[in-house]
């Protein structure tokens, strides 16, 4: 199968999905013949022009409001944030708006919106670019949450969240977009709500997210060497989690170790540990660890980043101390 | 201005009168404890409405505030909807699920009641934005108190509207508080309309106890807005008769004679006195718009006593379109 980036997936899945449906259109801060602050509208210029692909000014309340507004009424508009970090500034559309019209209007309207943008540390970006604000998302009913480990899944679940009758938001790590994968030329789709085991073991289940998911893997290898046999499983949606796949794993290996690059106060971690805590209590045999980053905003210098932020060796040596117990 | 032919002139007045009507059986069934929550009643600034949605076809699209009951009905949602949705009935425009400042409509084009100041502005340019895309002849108007020019929103929503040429008519109701902070004193420039000018749009300001001020001023608008010419911003002043919410007494910040000096303008007696000096109608006439008016209130009324609440085994569902 050929290979392809996770930045050219996010593109491709954008592209196929505006030549599908006329509705789509995205608005974006340099989206239009610029092709996107990370390439992600490169080359689409020509085909789709100033009509689908419309460049906004810094506006992001702004342009924001008008996406919920449009998706009301029978478009399908992505609002290409950027940043994460920014969609800050367009939260009361997000939360008070998009996400309750459909169960306040008693289901009369739909709100088929996606958001999607970059989020993770690793790139001395500091404070305002590096955020991974997904579980604050979660927290909001009528939002779906979506985020994408590998470029098959990014193409896969993208397309499925412009599809969506709902407003959809996707994290994407921007230490991702160079990583490549196979992607084939064929159509697929990914549904909401599919958890997946990437790695298959006995004795531990590593339970990691995004950027985690790479370095969850590493870990992985590194303990098989010690002779420790990690499941990895990547939820790839939070909104819908699929508890099932997460359950299976843990009730198999009998220890839990989350992987999460989002903050720990009442996040993806501690999630899981009640998951496993509500229905999986008698399968354990170790104590639930989680693993995320210190809550601190961001530093930017390189080695305070890299202290904030979740390591191999901290992975290692938690899964380490789980298996001595 | 000449005056329009008398079925419009009996049209804007017996919505205002059905807008009064509606507002005061409200206030005395939330007396009575019928109604759960907060309602804001539009109680003073009838004209507004009436004088806009005049203009509008089924189609067209409104979003709205806090303040919203006379939007929904001028924009023809059917009365006993309305109410029912303020008594928290499952007949109610939605369900029940939302109450006075989430009423939504779309068969009406009534995008929604807003329970957030300022979000009326940018969805109701989201919904033009959608219009002109589509291809449609369809026209949005936003509208939005004086306490939300001073938001984002407003600013963001007229810049974009503008550069974007949007079909959509901004129309503030001001009527100078925002609870208790003074319009003059939140407000630099002391005026909506001239902020029209830094978004390169029309901004008029017109007198908002006037229904026909307001129907000629929002008339060209919305004609401007339907020719692909673009958004414009109507400041009306006008002045809400009665507290914030009901409970507040509405004193406090504003003095017994402001208060009274803006009742000798009552929207109503104002345009009744005019058609009856200009001989257009009848006093017979607008008696039996009169009982017309209460018969239909009363209807909405009894509808809501006799409709039946929402059944606690929906309260999860509907949170998504595909559930989950
Ligand atoms: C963003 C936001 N801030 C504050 C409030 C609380 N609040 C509700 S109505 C209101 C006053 C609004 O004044 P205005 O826009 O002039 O409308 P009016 O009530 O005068 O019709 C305030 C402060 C709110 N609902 N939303
Ligand atoms: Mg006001």
């Amino acid at each position: 199968m050929r290979e392809i980036r996770y930045i050219d997936a996010i593109r491709e899945a954008q592209a196929e999905e505006m030549r599908r449906d006329k509705t789509v259109f995205i608005f974006g801060e340099g989206i239009g013949p610029r092709g996107g602050a990370f390439t992600q509208t490169q080359g689409m210029w020509d085909e789709f022009g100033e009509k689908r692909l419309i460049d906004t000014p810094i506006s992001e309340l702004g342009f924001t409001g008008v996406a919920v507004g449009a998706a009301m009424t029978g478009l399908r508009p992505i609002v290409d944030i950027m940043f994460w970090d920014f969609a800050f500034e367009a939260l009361g559309q997000i939360v008070n708006q998009a996400a309750r019209i459909h169960y306040m209007s008693n289901g009369q309207i739909k709100v088929p919106l996606v958001v999607r943008g970059v989020i993770g540390a690793g790139q001395s970006a500091g404070g305002h670019h590096s955020n991974s604000p997904y579980p604050l998302y979660t927290q909001m009913p009528g939002l779906k949450i979506v985020i994408p480990a590998t470029p098959y899944d990014v193409k896969g679940l993208l397309k499925t969240a412009i599809r969506d009758d709902d407003p959809v938001m996707v994290f994407e790590h921007k230490g991702l977009y160079n990583t490549k994968g196979p992607v084939p030329e064929e159509e697929y789709t990914i549904p909401f709500g599919q958890a997946i085991v990437r790695r298959e073991g006995s004795d531990v289940t590593l339970v990691a997210t995004s950027r985690m998911v790479l370095l969850a893997l590493e870990a992985a290898e590194t303990l098989a060497d010690e002779g420790i046999s990690a499941e990895v499983v990547d939820p790839r949606t939070l909104v819908p989690l699929d508890k099932k796949t997460i359950l299976a794993s843990i009730r198999k290996t009998n220890r839990v170790v989350v992987v999460d690059e989002a903050f720990s106060p009442c996040g993806v971690g501690g999630e899981i540990a009640a998951l496993a805590a509500d229905e999986a209590f008698y399968h354990l045999d170790a104590p639930i660890k989680r693993i995320h980053s210190l809550s601190v905003p961001t530093p930017s210098s390189p080695p305070l980043e890299k202290a904030v932020v979740p390591s191999l060796e901290q992975i290692v040596t938690t899964v380490r101390e789980v298996m001595n117990q | 201005m000449d005056l329009p032919d008398k079925d419009v002139l009996l049209a804007l007045y017996r919505q205002m009168l059905m807008l009064r009507r509606f507002e005061e059986a409200v206030a005395r069934v939330y007396r009575e404890g019928k109604i759960p929550g907060f309602v804001h009643l539009y109680i003073g600034e009838e004209a507004v409405a009436t004088g806009v949605c005049a203009h509008l076809e089924k189609t067209d699209y409104v979003t709205s505030t806090h303040r919203g009951h006379g939007h929904a009905l001028a924009k023809g949602v059917p009365a006993r909807q309305v109410m029912a949705e303020l008594w928290g009935r499952s007949t109610g425009c939605s369900g029940g699920r939302g109450g006075s400042m989430h009423l939504y409509a779309p068969e009406y084009g009534l995008l929604g009641t807003n329970g957030i100041v300022g979000p009326s502005i940018i969805n109701g340019a989201g919904a033009a934005f959608s219009a002109k895309y589509r291809g449609t002849s369809q026209v949005t108007v936003a509208f939005f108190g004086d306490g939300a020019n001073n938001t984002g929103s407003f600013h963001e929503g007229l810049n974009l509207a503008s550069i974007w040429k949007l079909p959509v008519v901004f129309v503030c109701e001001n009527n100078l508080y925002a609870t208790e902070m003074s319009f003059l004193k939140a407000t630099a420039g002391q005026s909506v309309a001239a902020r029209a000018a830094a978004y390169a749009m029309p901004g008029v300001a017109v007198d908002g106890q006037d229904v026909l001020a307001v129907y000629q001023a929002a008339g060209e608008a919305i004609a401007r807005a339907r020719a692909g010419e673009g958004p414009t911003l109507i400041e009306c002043r006008t002045y809400r008769f009665v507290g914030h919410h009901e409970g507040d007494p509405g004193t406090g910040y504003r003095t017994q004679e402001e208060v009274e000096e803006w009742r000798k303008r009552d929207p109503i007696p104002l345009f009744r006195d005019r058609l009856l000096t200009d001989k257009v109608v009848t006093q017979d006439e607008l008696a039996q718009i009169g009982d017309d008016v209460e018969a239909h209130v009363q209807d909405a009324i009894d509808f809501s006593a006799q409709s039946a609440w929402p059944s606690p085994q929906e309260a999860a569902t509907k949170v998504f379109a595909s559930p989950l």
